[in-house]
């Protein structure tokens, strides 16, 4: 453990990336205190330019404070970029474990499965769904997590073809041990470096998605999101620049602290990639 | 000094900082002479392959680098001189036999445009003169059909020919030195001793040096004039093949020597009659089959193990010997269970285990253990010792206490500290791995070992103690011993009887001293004939 975070913090984009993340996680866990009123409340002073009536960031067209909606927002973007993700990864690895390890015809079908969901454009596929499930916090996820797995599973099947004919795998046979055994403790752990790297990048494009679902007006209306701020605030772009400037930065930092934290997982995880360079 | 083509004086190459040891070569002074062959010996580690690529100017710069020292070539300094310059050097003046012919030539282009390669960069020829000579290289290397081979690529020719193809590209410009980093160890033996002939015979007509690197003392008693034992980056010993085998000095060199088994079988055992495994007609093929919905071509049809028959008595070894692709593996594979044979019985305590599904099979798996060819793939990085070898065990329904206290008493009995029980594997060296991967195969109390070429990924010292530890534990624990192997001077050591395959067939099966006295099958003559470094064992016998 103490020398994966020596090869981490040789990195210092990705530690750069982390401190910017524990940031952001941060404001989302003390949304509550600094901002106790809900971000949705309006007030009588609309399209304040920041630091004017108490707006630290300003406020959009029906007065509400646009920091507030950031900091709330934070907490969404994150949780579904997680949840998302989780969920993608989860279903990603057991398509892909049963795929690679199997192979034949099991592999057949289920990567004919995968490549259907691969065919469609992953944000039209998500558009899709949430208009026909109804925009909510679970469609969103839902949908997120539709157009992200068939990527896990093509990774963890490659990792599992590659693992499953290596000796230690037919000692494992030789032993008389069962396939889900021989999949969950034995091929398993030797694919998590790759799965943790693309689930942090994956988390990112989460965001990205959900962002540019709530933009489209796809968000769930009663949860405050970053997405929904910038699309509350497109109209007025010229007159208040604020209101989409300070979520779309803080959309830009995180996706970018989480991309340097991926970044920098890959070259500890695989320390051999790292020395190529 | 003129007459001398290489003289390298006091080198000394440097490795990353962080490394092992400071130093891959350290003080090394070796000296090259026209038509000589020099071989340097040593077992991995010793930084031979590395004094080759510092010679070439191909040392991975900047964390390994030549620190100190000369390499006089001709009068010229390699180490001072510059890129431009080892161009020109490199292939046209020193040239190179890689290792593995596959990977050394460009998968996507031809020989013929491999060699019209080296003549576009170093000579001045036309394209039909380039071709012509293109096409008496490979005339000279002995290759059939060389209008054909010009236009074939690296995948369609075998390994032995790929090689060639390499020689004929090392000479096309008649070097005056030829670097070869262990051109043979990843042929057949039979391929082996062809191009060693033609090695030694190109250098006759080139009056080329030799620097030949090898761990092989066979191979070293075969062609070499002179002889370079390295340790650790030292030279411990240098001088005439005859006196570095036969007479050796430095206490490493004689080790080494003492650790290559002899081709001389031991002394026959007083043998049981029970058997313990017997094979009927075992078959297996590979392939046939079509590929998804029927379109493509076929898959390619392989007849891996043909009608193979035979019986292992209690308390033996028997050795299956034969050449990469005879299928003794897949025979390995399918007797324990891994691969599922066609045909054919396999027969375990009146039962023939070939019938079996996995559930009925699994009680069957503490009466037949395997231990793996390669130590670094046989055991899972991300488990700990401890756990590798108890839990085969633990799933056949032993307590977890008590196949800890066994995997512990295990690692004694094969030679390794108890300590290693709470450690990764990645923490061991290969032959510390292969002790833990036959610990692992007797955790479960086998009465049958079957080991798939077990040495052959190791180095000579650590494979006579790997070879000496089976011995042991087949004598204590009255094991009988399946065990694959490439190599007659280790099946000679090792096994009772021999069974010899070839194209998934056994060609011959008899005692192993009969077999080396008098082979009946001209393909065991054959094999037996090209088993390097034979003159130098009879010199020693007698």
């Amino acid at each position: 453990m103490s020398d994966f975070w020596k090869r981490f913090s040789r990195n210092r984009q990705a530690v750069l990336g982390l401190i910017i993340l524990c940031v952001v996680i941060f404001v989302a866990a003390i949304a509550n205190f600094i901002f106790p009123t809900d971000p949705f409340l309006y007030s009588k002073f609309p399209l304040s330019a920041p630091g004017e009536n108490g707006f630290l960031l300003g406020s959009d067209s029906i007065g509400r404070d646009v920091a507030s909606g950031i900091a709330h927002g934070a907490k969404t973007s994150l949780l579904i970029g997680l949840i998302a993700t989780l969920a993608a990864v989860f279903i990603g690895v057991i398509f892909g474990a049963f795929a690679g390890y199997y192979g034949g015809i099991v592999d057949d079908i289920l990567m004919r499965i995968t490549e259907v969901f691969q065919t469609i454009p992953s944000f039209v596929f998500a558009i899709l769904l949430v208009a026909i499930m109804k925009p909510s916090i679970e469609s969103v996820v839902i949908a997120i997590t539709v157009v992200s797995w068939p990527a896990v599973a093509r990774l963890v099947r490659g990792e599992f073809l590659g693992l499953k004919n290596r000796e230690f795998v037919q000692a494992c046979h030789t032993l008389g041990m069962s396939d889900v055994r021989i999949m969950l403790a034995e091929i398993l752990p030797n694919c998590l470096s790759p799965i943790i790297v693309i689930g942090s990048l994956m988390v990112a494009t989460a965001i990205l998605i959900e962002s540019g679902l709530a933009f489209l007006g796809l968000g769930d209306p009663n949860v405050m999101s970053w997405g929904f701020i910038i699309s509350d605030g497109r109209s007025m772009l010229r007159v208040a620049w604020w209101i989409c400037t300070f979520p779309g930065i803080a959309i830009l930092i995180t996706v970018l602290a989480i991309n340097l934290v991926g970044e920098g997982l890959n070259d500890a995880l695989n320390p051999r990639l790292r020395e190529r360079n | 000094m003129t007459d001398k083509l290489l003289q390298i004086s006091k080198l000394d190459i440097a490795l990353p900082e962080g490394s092992e040891r400071d130093l891959a070569v350290e003080d090394l002074n070796i000296e090259l002479s026209p038509g000589e062959t020099l071989c340097i010996v040593g077992e991995s580690g010793s930084g031979k392959s590395l004094t080759a690529r510092a010679l070439m100017g191909l040392l991975p710069a900047p964390h390994v680098r030549v620190k100190k020292g000369t390499i006089t070539f001709c009068g010229e300094d390699l180490t001072q001189a510059a890129e431009p310059r080892m161009r020109q050097i490199r292939g046209s003046e020193i040239s190179m036999i890689f290792q593995e012919p596959m990977t050394a030539l460009n998968p996507v282009m031809t020989i013929g445009g491999q060699i019209d390669e080296v003549f576009r960069y170093h000579a001045e020829m036309s394209q039909s003169e380039r071709r012509k000579r293109a096409i008496e290289l490979l005339e000279d290397v002995q290759l059939p059909d060389p209008k054909q081979i010009m236009a074939a690529y690296p995948h369609e020719l075998s390994g032995g020919q790929r090689q060639r193809a390499m020689i004929a590209m090392a000479l096309a410009l008649e070097p005056k030195i030829l670097i070869a980093d262990e051109p043979t160890t990843a042929l057949d033996v039979t391929t082996q001793a062809q191009i060693l002939k033609l090695i030694s015979e190109m250098q006759a007509v080139h009056k080329s040096g030799v620097l030949f690197i090898t761990h092989d003392f066979g191979v070293v008693a075969d062609i070499a004039d002179r002889v370079v034992v390295m340790q650790y980056g030292r030279v411990v010993e240098t001088g005439t093949v005859d006196k570095v085998l036969n007479k050796p000095k430095h206490p490493y060199t004689k080790a080494l020597i003492a650790s290559v088994p002899s081709l001389i079988p031991r002394a026959p055992r007083p043998r049981s009659e029970q058997i313990v495994l017997s094979g009927d007609k075992i078959q297996k093929t590979f392939g046939g089959g079509k590929s998804f919905f029927g379109l493509g071509k076929p898959n390619r049809f392989v007849h891996a193990v043909k009608d193979v028959t035979l019986d292992l008595r209690s308390g033996e070894t028997l050795g299956v010997v034969g050449e990469s692709g005879s299928g003794k593996s897949t025979l390995a594979r399918c007797i324990i269970r891994l691969l599922d044979s066609d045909s054919g019985n396999i027969m375990l305590d009146n039962i023939d285990i070939r019938a079996l599904n996995r559930a009925e099979m699994r009680p069957f798996r503490t009466k037949i253990q395997m231990v793996f060819q390669d130590p670094f793939a046989s055991l899972n990085p991300r488990i700990k010792v401890g756990q590798i070898i108890s839990q085969g065990p633990i799933i056949q329904g032993e307590s977890r206490q008590n196949a800890e206290a066994r995997a512990r008493e295990l690692l004694e009995i094969v030679g390794l500290d108890e300590r290693a029980f709470n450690r990764y594997p990645h923490e061991f060296s290969g032959g510390q791995r292969q002790r833990i991967g036959i610990a692992r195969a007797l955790a479960l109390d086998p009465e049958i070992l079957v080991a798939d070429e077990p040495v052959s990924a190791l180095d000579v010292s650590i494979q006579a103690q790997i070879l000496e530890l089976l011995d042991e534990i087949r004598e204590s624990m009255n094991l009988s011993m399946l065990f694959i192997t490439h190599d007659l001077r280790v099946a000679a050591q090792v096994c009772d009887r021999l069974a010899v395959m070839r194209y998934g067939e056994i060609v011959e099966t008899g005692a192993t001293g009969e077999i080396f006295k008098s082979p009946q099958h001209s393909y065991t003559r054959d094999l037996l004939a090209a088993v390097p470094g034979q003159k130098w064992d009879r010199k020693i016998a007698g």
